[in-house]
């Protein structure tokens, strides 16, 4: 029992992070119907800017987590304008390939100025972790696992509560009908390229305490975070945070129950299996065409 | 074959190439002045950690050897190309090494799978090999071109083994990173428990990329082993001995050699604390007692590396380091001929190294004995040596 509680808490942080990760996917999803597959260098990104920030320079943390989204979030409007933009033929392929073209760009980058090594980046907090019956939950995690809460409910305040994010889903609805009724839709896809920048970002930030950061971490979690948003469904809001959570403890019951080597093949078969009975994903409703 | 023409000229182009390269074959050419020495190591990539220092270190070696007048009067020149870690690019860059370069001996690749990927095009062309990496594969079977200066995994779980043995710890659970570093190191550790008395009760693995280990080792400690072996490079060991601390594991955890550097205790931090391994001299090359005989080499090798580049140095370096060494010491009185070297390699004996005091013979082309390694334990941040 103990034991069972322990790989719940474990996959529960773990899938906060691939949820904060899926989250980005389906904001940019939703705007743009793009996925972006550099979207795991931004977490990267993010976590090397706090390396800087607060471990290298000693900034204030509050600052340098401002500092290090806000970063995070100039970069992808720089890839937005730089990248996306100016493509002639925005065919749906051709943005595909740039974004990953972008991420080994990134990650290119991110070798050249923070180097091959990996960094630590102590705990937000101080406090002790937290045992219940037995297993361990640590400080770091319920920072992240708050995170991934309170951003879905902003998030969905903002989709549902404010015209910018009404606005928003309208161009994901139709991006012709919406700029015809003055909905500056341009503006809406770079919006909404910033915002999951800033949300990457956010991941990187808070799994800079709990693992180690280093340039090429990003790939990996970003492959992870899309699985999550397929699972739940792209482009929905609420199945982000479900499929990140329930891939994250997948992962976890299969290391505990199965195997540790058949880890994330156990996990990729199970969401393999949900997609097949439910191919637009756990909580997605768009129509879903079959190759 | 219809559709397809060849455009005139073509086969006059090729023979002019192959001409132009009969013409300037390495076998007469006026290059005789120099020793072209090759080097093929993961600069970049995942293993940079292991390929970075030994560039820098095998550029070093030649560097000095130069500096007090090169082999027998001849300069030596190292012509280095950067593996990535990628097994077809290791093979490319032989390939380029022994036709387009004309080098006399490889040292290199970094690490075990390019390794092995190697060594046939070095036996094919008869070119003496001496690799950086750590697999036992490599040099066991012998193959008469191919040596190695890395410790073998073979040594360091038997020192792991024996600190076990002094400190009574008979049932353990192993941790492995899933790539070719780990399950050597697995399938090491399940080979020699049983003769070192000690009994695995659980082996779990873990992705080099992975975030959280907390997982595995809950499972680890559901079986209530003596002690854990924790098996990687950096930074995934690093994850594991901080997992370990929130949980209160409560046993001895153990890691191998892959982490022996100073990074893994700024990565760990104060999870590293009381952690136990394995590990070659360098690290504690202060500590050593005086009569040891690779401490002045050591402390000289530490010194130029720190002032050359700035850097602390590692033991990893020192593979490189070693092999550029040793193949200054086979080339003496060869002439460039690579029978003679392989032959001259193979006769080598005593000699202190960084990773030791290496003994080659026709039968050992690893040529390091179990005293390679040294136990050691981090205590507030820094080595200690485990008596």
């Amino acid at each position: 029992m103990q034991e069972i509680l322990q790989y719940l808490f474990s996959g529960l942080t773990n899938g906060a992070i691939y949820a904060v990760i899926a989250l980005g996917f389906s904001i940019l999803f939703n705007a743009t119907e793009l996925i972006n597959f550099a979207h795991g260098e931004f977490v990267m990104l993010g976590a090397l800017c706090l390396v800087t920030l607060w471990s290298g320079l000693h900034l204030p943390l509050p600052l340098a987590l401002l500092l290090s989204a806000a970063a995070v979030g100039g970069v992808g409007f720089l890839f937005q304008r730089l990248a996306i933009h100016p493509v002639r033929k925005p065919d749906h392929i051709v943005l595909v390939i740039i974004t990953v073209g972008a991420s080994i760009f990134f990650r290119g980058l991110g070798m050249l100025l923070w180097g091959k090594d990996a960094f630590a980046v102590p705990s937000f907090t101080r406090k002790a972790s937290v045992e219940v019956a037995g297993a361990v939950l640590t400080s770091q995690s319920l920072v992240i696992i708050g995170t991934v809460g309170v951003l879905a409910l902003v998030l969905h305040f903002f989709f549902r509560r404010t015209l910018t994010g009404k606005a928003m889903e309208a161009c994901a609805i139709s991006r012709r009908a919406a700029w015809l009724t003055g909905i500056p839709a341009q503006g809406m896809v770079l919006l909404a390229f910033v915002l999951s920048a800033v949300i990457g970002g956010l991941g990187g930030l808070i799994i800079a305490p709990i693992t180690m950061c280093s340039y090429d971490m990003g790939t990996v979690l970003g492959l992870k975070g899309f699985c999550a948003a397929m699972l739940g469904g792209l482009g929905s809001l609420w199945g982000a945070v479900l499929g990140g959570l329930l891939l994250g403890v997948l992962e976890s019951l299969s290391v505990g129950l199965i195997n540790s080597g058949l880890k994330d093949a156990t996990a990729f078969l199970l969401l393999l299996m949900i997609l097949y009975v439910r191919p637009s994903g756990l909580l997605g409703n768009r129509s879903v065409q079959r190759f | 074959m219809s559709g397809i023409r060849r455009k005139p000229g073509v086969c006059g182009m090729v023979m002019a190439v192959i001409l132009g390269f009969l013409v300037v074959s390495p076998g007469d050419a006026p290059a005789a002045e120099v020793y072209k020495v090759g080097g093929i190591f993961s600069i970049t990539g995942p293993a940079s950690f292991l390929g970075d220092p030994e560039k820098k270190s095998m550029e070093m070696a030649v560097e000095a050897i130069n500096a007090r007048g090169g082999v027998d009067g001849r300069m030596l020149e190292a012509v280095i190309y950067d593996s990535e870690a990628d097994p077809t690019k290791a093979v490319n860059a032989v390939n380029k090494l022994i036709h387009k370069d004309g080098v006399i001996a490889i040292v290199g690749p970094s690490n075990t799978p390019p390794s092995l990927a190697v060594l046939t095009y070095a036996e094919r062309a008869g070119i003496p090999l001496i690799s950086c990496a750590a697999g036992i594969g490599i040099t066991q079977p012998v193959k008469p071109w191919v040596f190695k200066t890395a410790q073998s995994d073979v040594l360091a779980v038997a020192a792991i083994y024996q600190d076990m043995q002094r400190e009574g710890l008979r049932r353990i659970g192993i941790l492995t990173v899933a790539n070719a570093f780990g399950e050597s190191g697995a399938q090491q550790l399940k080979a020699q428990a049983a003769q070192h008395g000690i009994e695995i009760a659980l082996a779990e693995s873990f992705g080099a990329q992975d975030t959280d280990m907390t997982a595995q080792l809950t499972k680890l400690r559901s079986q209530n082993p003596d002690a854990l072996v924790c098996w990687g490079t950096n930074p995934g060991p690093a994850v594991v001995a901080k997992n370990a601390r929130q949980m209160n594991l409560g046993m001895p955890l153990y890691q191998s050699h892959g982490v022996a550097s100073p990074k893994f205790i700024e990565l760990a931090g104060e999870a590293a604390e009381g952690l136990r391994l394995p590990a070659g001299k360098i690290l504690v090359a202060d500590l050593l007692s005086a009569d040891d005989p690779q401490k002045a080499v050591l402390q000289d090798y530490i010194r130029s590396y720190a002032a050359r580049y700035q850097q602390p140095a590692s033991g990893f370096g020192g593979y490189a380091f070693d092999a550029v060494h040793l193949l200054a010491k086979a080339l003496e009185g060869s002439g460039g001929d690579k029978q003679k070297i392989r032959q001259s390699l193979e006769q080598i004996r005593g000699h202190v190294g960084v990773s030791g005091v290496f003994n080659f013979s026709a039968t050992e082309h690893n040529g390091l004995g179990a005293e390679a390694f040294v136990m050691v334990k981090i205590e507030k941040g820094k080595w200690a040596l485990i008596p």
